[in-house]
């Protein structure tokens, strides 16, 4: 399988070099969908050039990056491109390694699940088998490496490809089971944007399975164990946050990247649904309409992690996805991280039911964003309301597709549980729903 | 008290006055005593100078744009809309606090809005203005006769007498530029600077245009300008004089005084020897003939070309299409032939237009010019607006232009002012330079010299202070749709509820078998038989 991925590999290094080298680059890294106030390359620039006016970058409202992302840009500045297509090739080799641990893993336990006799006669149509999960690794890092969105990220050389990459080392830490690495990436992911604290969940619950802890409030080695990783993950964030101190000698950088993260205060549009409902936002409300929102992004953490404890991998995909839409300033290269995890679940195909509508809607809005964005900001022949519009809709495609993913999947185990033909008192072919 | 009034032809013909009126405060107040006793100094400005440990104050409006290629450089320099510069005594402490009270105070003394001077518009620059202090400029106030009468009840003989008389405000504001002033600063009364008085300035600058208000005829006289005529000086004045810029009339070809006079006076103003005649008014006998009639030959403006061009000289324009980026241009022009100088550039942008310091290009005569000392200050969104300041030197004979990027914000629907497609002004830049100077000026402060040529004291013989405004640059900013916020609330709301129900639903629930519901009729028989204890069908 390393042909394929090697070829695959270069096939995407080609194709973001040639954009690099057109003239396209300059136009896709000025794009509000791709860039955003947090990870736009045009304020990293910014930035250093302040820094090398003696002023620091965390003095004005323009830049907005953890002191680390200085301290690497200040040696690769010069190496930008290399850097940005490193962390894309990164994120798909480790998101291909992750995966390929995972189909093992996944083909054991139904093996052990076969053998004990669990599943019903009926449903063995839903058993997987190694050779449709062959390739599926190399149709994840192709659905990373290849996604429009992706490319686009990587050309504006936007921070959120590194981002996305020391996510995708922490899925894969986590994955081989290693507790140390998992808290370290959780920790710097953590460090580089507040939101993937929430992916501490679905860790845990994955470690504790791989060691045989049981997930049960009464056992006091569940509570070691989280004191074990807490522990783990507070300290190597206590010392990245101390280094980011004595690499400028100040605490300004904690108010200008998380206080801005949190509080809002930049309206540029984007493909959220924050900018422009604080732009029109009655001030009174202001505060307590910000704090709704950002603890909606946290909220739905404890009861998907209650509802699938035994899939974390699954919940990984989820809090990725939720994250994705509901933060303060989303990407479309946030987008693509989850995305590359839809060929996992390639097998729900025939339990999902809103696709065609998803992706089409998806596919139309892509289109007419960067329509509706020259109407409004070019043309003068439209206005905010239109781009809101396609944001709005963009927002609701995003919603529909992972609900219809959650589904899929909670229907797959219900069959599998009590299979997969079922009938009424009367005999006649059931419908399911959801009660 | 001393008063002057300059009136100068310009050579696109139409007419530059100046007003200006001194009036000196003898008294200490680092000797912290109750000062009560102000003579002809207004009370209120010495007691905004005492109670708010002010050390020099300047206060400008403006309405109208200095138009220097025209007009030649004007004897005080000020940006369009109001301009406000203090520096505060050493010994104040809350800078910020005071600044408030101060522009709150200012603005009920000149019926100004000054208290929309907040900190997002107000910057310290550290070496353009010195000594150092703080300073203002709010553009697109419209000067207007509420700032007029304030101003003159502020002088000596109020309106009744002296030069005063001529301020009429319907004649005054109907020009083409119009610029009030009042300067306070503390002067020596002597060449060792034992002790210092204040000195309280004001000068009011308009300039006529010629067919607005000439009716054709080519004959000014002070009564078509003002629509007054002088009746008496003012008694407390201890001068009042008239000058009239007579430099390019001295073969009598381009203009004639009527009445004529003997007196003339020549004085080195902005690095030019200029003759003047002199009309002193203390002097009785120039009331029974001042009709004071120029006459002007209908040719007067085909001889433009001899005027002088002006040395440092400034334009500055936004480039860019769109509502999302654009660009701000700064040109300078050095027009002296061989000589180059150092200009300082000081920028105020405001924070809503984000400012990207590393697109910062300086060109002269299309290469780089990388300036030698940058002070640059980023704007805190809502807080406070960029600050820019610049050493650059001009090369002789050339044009340097700067070019800064910026990208527009969105700003919260209550931000924006009631007509928000206007646009948003972004106040002057401000150039300030030593130009060198033709002929030597004069560097005895001391001597009695007419006003208008000692505002800015020359320390060296060669060169001579100048200040440049710029334009005023109007700027569109995207605007979200103000008639839209409940809508906007409820329809963000649905999209985050729709999340969270599909969510809840699939958390909460679990997958059962339907059961079709019974017909109506076998339902109410269920609830029968329920109740007879029969079980149901």
């Amino acid at each position: 399988m390393a042909a394929p991925l090697t070829l695959l590999l270069l096939v995407a290094v080609t194709v973001r070099a040639a954009l690099f080298r057109s003239s396209l680059s300059e136009l896709i890294s000025e794009r509000v969908e791709v860039v955003s106030p947090l990870t736009a390359w045009k304020r990293v620039i910014e930035g250093l050039a302040l820094l090398d006016l003696g002023v620091s970058p965390y003095s004005g409202d323009v830049f907005h990056e953890t002191p680390l992302t200085i301290y690497l840009f200040h040696f690769l500045v010069d190496y930008a491109e290399v850097t940005f297509m490193l962390a894309d090739v990164i994120t798909a080799v480790a998101l291909y390694m992750a995966v390929k641990d995972y189909n093992k893993q996944v083909f054991r336990k139904q093996k052990f699940a076969l053998e004990a006799d669990r599943y019903p006669l009926d449903c063995l149509e839903l058993i997987r088998s190694p050779k449709e999960m062959y390739y599926i690794p190399l149709k994840v890092a192709m659905f990373y490496l290849l996604n429009p969105f992706t490319i686009l990220s990587c050309v504006a050389k936007s921070t959120c490809g590194l981002n996305n990459a020391i996510i995708a080392l922490f899925i894969l830490s986590t994955i081989k089971g290693n507790v140390l690495l998992s808290a370290i990436f959780l920790s710097l992911a953590t460090y580089q944007s507040i939101y993937p604290l929430t992916l501490c969940a679905p860790a845990l619950l994955y470690l504790m399975q791989r060691q045989y802890i049981p997930v049960n409030f009464r056992r006091a080695s569940f509570w070691w164990f989280i004191v074990q990783y807490a522990f783990m993950y507070l300290g190597s964030l206590f010392v990245i946050i101390c280094l980011s101190f004595f690499l400028l000698g100040s605490w300004d950088y904690l108010p200008s990247v998380y206080g801005f993260i949190l509080s809002v205060p930049d309206l540029t549009p984007n493909i959220g649904l924050f900018w422009y409902f604080f732009a029109e936002m009655f001030e009174h409300f202001r505060l307590f309409f910000l704090c709704v929102f950002q603890i909606n992004v946290f909220f739905y953490t404890i009861p998907l992690s209650i509802k699938l404890k035994e899939h974390p991998v699954f919940l990984i995909f989820m809090q990725l996805a939720v994250i994705s839409i509901f933060k303060s300033y989303p990407t479309v290269g946030d987008i693509s991280l989850y995305m590359a995890f839809l060929p996992v679940w390639s097998h729900l195909h025939r339990f999902l039911r809103n696709i065609f509508l998803v992706s089409c809607v998806l596919l139309a809005c892509s289109a007419l964003f960067p329509v509706l964005w020259h109407l409004w900001i070019y043309a003068g022949s439209a206005n905010s309301n239109f781009y809101y519009a396609i944001t709005l809709l963009f927002n609701v495609a995003q919603i529909l597709l992972v609900s219809d993913y959650f589904y899929a999947f909670l229907r797959r185990e219900h069959h599998l549980t009590y299979g997969l033909y079922l009938k009424r008192k009367d005999g006649s072919e059931a419908t399911l729903v959801l009660k | 008290s001393l008063e002057e009034l300059v009136i100068r032809p310009l050579h696109s013909g139409d007419i530059y006055t100046s007003f200006q009126f001194r009036t000196l405060w003898e008294t200490d107040f680092t000797r912290e005593n109750k000062v009560s006793h102000y003579r002809l100094f207004p009370k209120s400005l010495g007691q905004v100078i005492s109670k708010f440990s002010v050390r020099e104050l300047h206060i400008s409006f403006t309405q109208g744009y200095w138009r220097t290629m025209q007009w030649g450089q004007p004897y005080l320099p000020s940006p369009p809309g109001a301009e406000l510069w203090v520096w505060f005594q050493d010994s104040l402490t809350d800078v910020d606090g005071t600044w408030k009270e101060l522009t709150n105070v200012l603005s009920g003394i000149f019926c100004a809005s000054l208290n929309f001077i907040d900190s997002t518009n107000t910057v310290q620059p550290s070496a353009s203005f010195k000594p150092l202090g703080i300073g203002n400029v709010t553009d697109h106030q419209i000067v207007c006769t509420e700032n007029l009468t304030p101003w003159k009840k502020l002088l000596p003989c109020g309106s009744k007498a002296g030069l005063a008389v001529l301020l009429k405000s319907e004649k005054l504001f109907h020009s083409s530029f119009h610029s009030q002033a009042v300067h306070i600063r503390p002067v020596c009364k002597d060449d060792q600077c034992k002790t210092t008085s204040w000195e309280l300035r004001q000068t009011l600058n308009v300039v006529f245009d010629l067919h607005n208000s000439g009716q054709g005829k080519n004959e000014w006289s002070l009564f078509k300008m003002f629509s007054r005529t002088l009746t008496e000086a003012c008694p407390v004045a201890s001068s009042s004089k008239i000058y009239i810029d007579i430099t390019d009339n001295s073969q009598g070809e381009q203009f004639e005084l009527s009445p004529a006079t003997p007196l003339l006076s020549q004085a080195v103003v902005l690095g030019d020897r200029r003759t003047f005649s002199v009309y002193d008014l203390t002097q009785q006998i120039t009331f029974g003939t001042i009709c004071n009639v120029l006459k002007l030959p209908v040719t007067y403006s085909a001889h433009a070309g001899d005027m002088l061009r002006p040395l440092l000289h400034a334009e500055r324009y936004v480039a860019g299409y769109g509502l999302q980026t654009g660009e701000i241009h700064t040109l300078m022009y050095n027009n002296h032939p061989y000589r180059s100088f150092p200009v300082l550039l000081l920028d105020s942008v405001p924070w809503y237009l984000r400012l990207y310091i590393h697109t910062l290009t300086v060109t002269s005569k299309g290469k780089d010019n990388k300036p030698s000392y940058i002070h640059y200050q980023p704007s805190k969104d809502r807080v406070r607006p960029h600050l820019l300041e610049m050493l650059v030197q001009l090369p002789p004979n050339s044009v340097t232009e700067v070019t800064l990027q910026f990208e527009r914000a969105l700003l919260k629907w209550t931000e924006y002012t009631p007509d928000p497609n206007h646009g948003f002004y972004v106040g002057s830049s401000v150039i300030s330079s030593l130009v060198p100077s033709i002929v030597a000026m004069d560097t005895n402060n001391s001597r009695e010299r007419p006003l208008f040529s000692s505002f800015f004291p020359s320390k060296e013989e060669s060169s001579y202070f100048v200040r440049v405004y710029t334009e005023p640059l109007l700027v569109n900013l995207p605007t979200p749709d103000f008639s839209m916020p409940y809508n906007v609330i409820c329809l963000t709301c649905t999209v985050v509820a729709v999340g969270y129900g599909s969510l809840y639903n699939l958390l909460t629930r679990s997958f059962q078998i339907e059961e079709p519901s019974p017909g109506l009729a076998k339902r109410i028989a269920n609830i029968i038989r329920k109740m007879r204890g029969v079980p149901p069908l």
